[in-house]
């Protein structure tokens, strides 16, 4: 097949995977319905991370909680009304109606409080999540007690439980996460606007009312459709981290969506795989988890952003400041009191340990003090004095000025003269 | 000045002002937040190719009607004409400058992506940015002095540099009418000489400029037209006749001494 002629050197890669069955569910080797239930998490994690970075840049990640806890109520009324029907409760496409009508229910509460009251946003989703939830558990006890409510099954939307899935639902995730992502994609530009500027985006002729409203429905999309693999406690957490690990990696909005999307992409395939590896495993945590997994990789190790990036760098820079001081102390007599600026001349062979400097202290000091002085004309210098305000008074000055212009700034003062 | 007629009442429109040759005509606006009105049955008219400042003590509306203008404030009732035309359909042809502080500078973005969200209603859902409008956007960075600033992530920019990048988009538009809310607002004497300095290139193209100013020292050199405000019209006009010792002590209710303010004035007249 065409598919698996594609997958061979990935299927190379991963057969190195130490336990069987997680190396089938990798490759897609557990099935045709599994194989659809992990594309399905993926096209999902996709979807839910680029209508996540909106969310996350409009500064309205926590909506997202109000909306998926709202979800309870209409899952339970929806198994409810179709029991009473006569038809099958566990109908998933039923289910999932329901649950959009009360998210949505649930959104329009968080609106009408921030609008008509003045309570702040986050106040109102608090209120409105756990109203909502409160009543999708009572609800959900009831079922319980009910004869045909007790094989339901309705606790695997809670956690998310692909084991079982029927194949109708899994194309249906598919579809529905993959429509998601590609409305995502098409609507990139207001999103991005109205998230960073929505007054100039109002005075644009961008309706930011209803853009927003076209998120918010995305992010209803996006958790409902998750609610099955998921789990509707989970799936805030498949919006928000892949953008925030992705805020890590780059300072571009579209590249954001984009990382964003890879991110939740790959959280949605690993956990929808490795969970298809034993019966018992919840699918919503593991996704999670994954997700967590790049986010700590994200935070840690980003080039940039990264944690250990920015304590390098401000190493760095602290250690130029005190060795340019330091040399400067040297160069005009002073004494060194800073115990890392004496340790850093030391090592470098610059200084004794009293503080004295050696010969090739005294050289390089004095370069200090005519590199300062240079500066301070390059300063005043109208030619020069934009190089000399943006730059940080701390890389050598070859390395930014061209010879010429340093022979121009040598001119116009004395020349260098040995520092005893 | 004529004394100008409410034109709508309630939201129901009376009749049709007479707005021809004015880049933008304001009836009767009327805002509020809460309670008590902000903007109080403002009417306003901008002269084709004038340049304007609105100008008015802290609180007084300035930056409220413009809003209310660009139908970012829902007013209470109140007309607005730009070009002779419906706002909606004239919306292309102006372009906005919002206050500096209005949005978070650590948003995600380059300087130059900034400059090009000043064509996202041209390029719509689905058009591919073309070199020429990446061409166009660096014109735009060009003409305010931030050409070396491109692919500068924005939070790295001071905040004379980051009003200039707001400049650029409002430039990127193409528009022929510029509103701007206090675009010299804590921006350092370089960059007020450079917006200044492209407003005036604005206006010598034919281009209108409104913008609400603070600086009332600088309002005769800036401007042609001045605005005064304080929840109602004050006065309109050239700024000679509109920007009085008179009309300024009514704008501010004698809080400003009158001895500098009739100095001011002098030097526009």
């Amino acid at each position: 097949m065409a598919v698996g002629w594609q997958l061979r050197p990935w299927r190379r890669w991963l057969t190195r995977a130490p336990d069987p069955m997680l190396r089938e569910a990798l490759t897609f080797g557990l099935g045709y319905n599994a194989t659809l239930v992990t594309l399905g998490a993926t096209a999902l994690g996709m979807a839910a991370g680029g209508a996540g970075t909106y969310l996350f840049l409009r500064k309205r990640a926590l909506v997202s909680d109000a909306v998926s806890h709202a979800t309870l109520p209409g899952i339970c009324l929806a198994f409810m009304l179709m029991v009473a029907l006569g038809g099958d409760g566990r109908f998933l496409p039923g289910l999932l109606l329901g649950s959009a009508v009360t998210a949505g229910l649930g959104l329009l509460c968080v609106a009408a409080l921030v609008r008509r009251t003045r309570l702040t946003e986050d106040a109102a989703i608090g209120a409105v999540l756990s109203v909502f939830f409160g009543f999708g558990v009572v609800l959900l006890t009831i079922i319980q007690t009910l004869p045909a409510g007790r094989q339901a099954g309705l606790e695997g939307f809670l956690l998310g439980s692909t084991a079982g899935m029927l194949l109708p639902d899994a194309v249906l995730i598919a579809v529905g996460g993959a429509l998601t992502l590609a409305l995502v994609a098409v609507l990139h530009r207001p999103f991005t606007l109205v998230a960073f500027d929505p007054g100039y985006a109002e005075a644009t002729g961008w309706r930011t009312g209803g853009i927003d409203l076209v998120l918010m429905a995305l992010v209803m999309a996006v958790t409902v459709v998750g609610l099955k693999v998921v789990g509707l406690i989970m799936v805030v957490a498949l919006l928000i981290i892949p953008p925030v690990a992705a805020r890590f990696w780059t300072d571009r909005a579209a590249h954001l969506a984009l990382i964003a999307g890879a991110i939740g992409g790959v959280s949605g395939y690993v956990g929808a795989a490795v969970s298809a590896t034993a019966p018992g495993l919840p699918t919503g945590p593991i996704i999670v988890l994954v997700a967590f997994g790049m986010f700590a990789l994200s935070f840690l190790a980003a080039p940039g952003r990264g944690v250990v990036a920015v304590a390098l760098r401000h190493r760095r820079l602290q250690g130029a400041i005190h060795m340019r001081q330091g040399l400067l102390a040297l160069a005009t007599g002073q004494p060194i009191y800073e115990a890392l600026t004496l340790r850093l001349l030391t090592r470098a062979g610059l200084a004794r340990a009293d503080g004295v400097a050696t010969d090739a202290g005294r050289a390089r000091a004095a370069k200090a003090l005519r590199d300062e002085r240079r500066w301070d004309v390059a300063r005043s210098s109208p030619s020069l004095a934009g190089i000399a305000a943006t730059h940080d008074g701390l890389s050598e000055i070859e390395t930014v000025l061209t010879p010429d212009q340093i022979a121009e700034i040598d001119a116009r003062i004395d020349a260098p003269r040995e520092v005893t | 000045m004529a004394p100008v007629t409410l034109a709508s009442d309630k939201g129901r429109v009376i009749g049709t002002p007479d707005t021809a040759g004015q880049a933008l005509s304001v009836r009767g606006m009327t805002v509020s937040y809460g309670a008590a009105p902000v903007v109080f049955s403002v009417d306003m008219d901008v002269p084709q190719g004038a340049m304007m400042a609105i100008v008015g003590p802290n609180g007084a509306g300035k930056s409220t009607l413009l809003k209310a203008v660009l139908g970012i404030v829902k007013p209470l009732s109140g007309q607005v004409r730009v070009f002779d035309r419906a706002l909606k359909e004239a919306l292309p042809r102006v372009a906005y400058v919002p206050q500096r502080a209005s949005v978070d500078w650590d948003f995600p973005t380059r300087v130059i992506d900034v400059v090009m969200m000043g064509m996202t209603r041209e390029l719509g859902l689905l058009r591919r940015v073309r070199p020429h409008h990446r061409a166009r956007a660096m014109d735009c960075l060009a003409r305010v002095g931030m050409t070396d600033f491109a692919a500068r992530q924005i939070g790295q920019l001071s905040g004379g540099q980051q009003q200039r990048v707001f400049l650029a988009r409002a430039l990127a538009q193409q528009a022929d009418l510029y509103l701007l809310d206090e675009p010299f607002a804590g921006v350092d004497a370089a960059t007020e000489a450079a917006i200044i300095a492209v407003l005036k290139e604005l206006r010598a193209e034919g281009k209108t400029v409104v913008a609400v100013h603070h600086d009332l020292s600088t309002v005769p050199d800036y401007f042609t037209h001045a605005f005064l405000i304080n929840r109602s019209r004050i006065a309109q006009g050239p700024v000679a006749e509109a920007f009085t010792p008179e009309t300024l002590d009514r704008a501010y209710g004698g809080r400003l001494a009158t001895a500098p303010v009739a100095q001011m004035a002098d030097t526009g007249a």
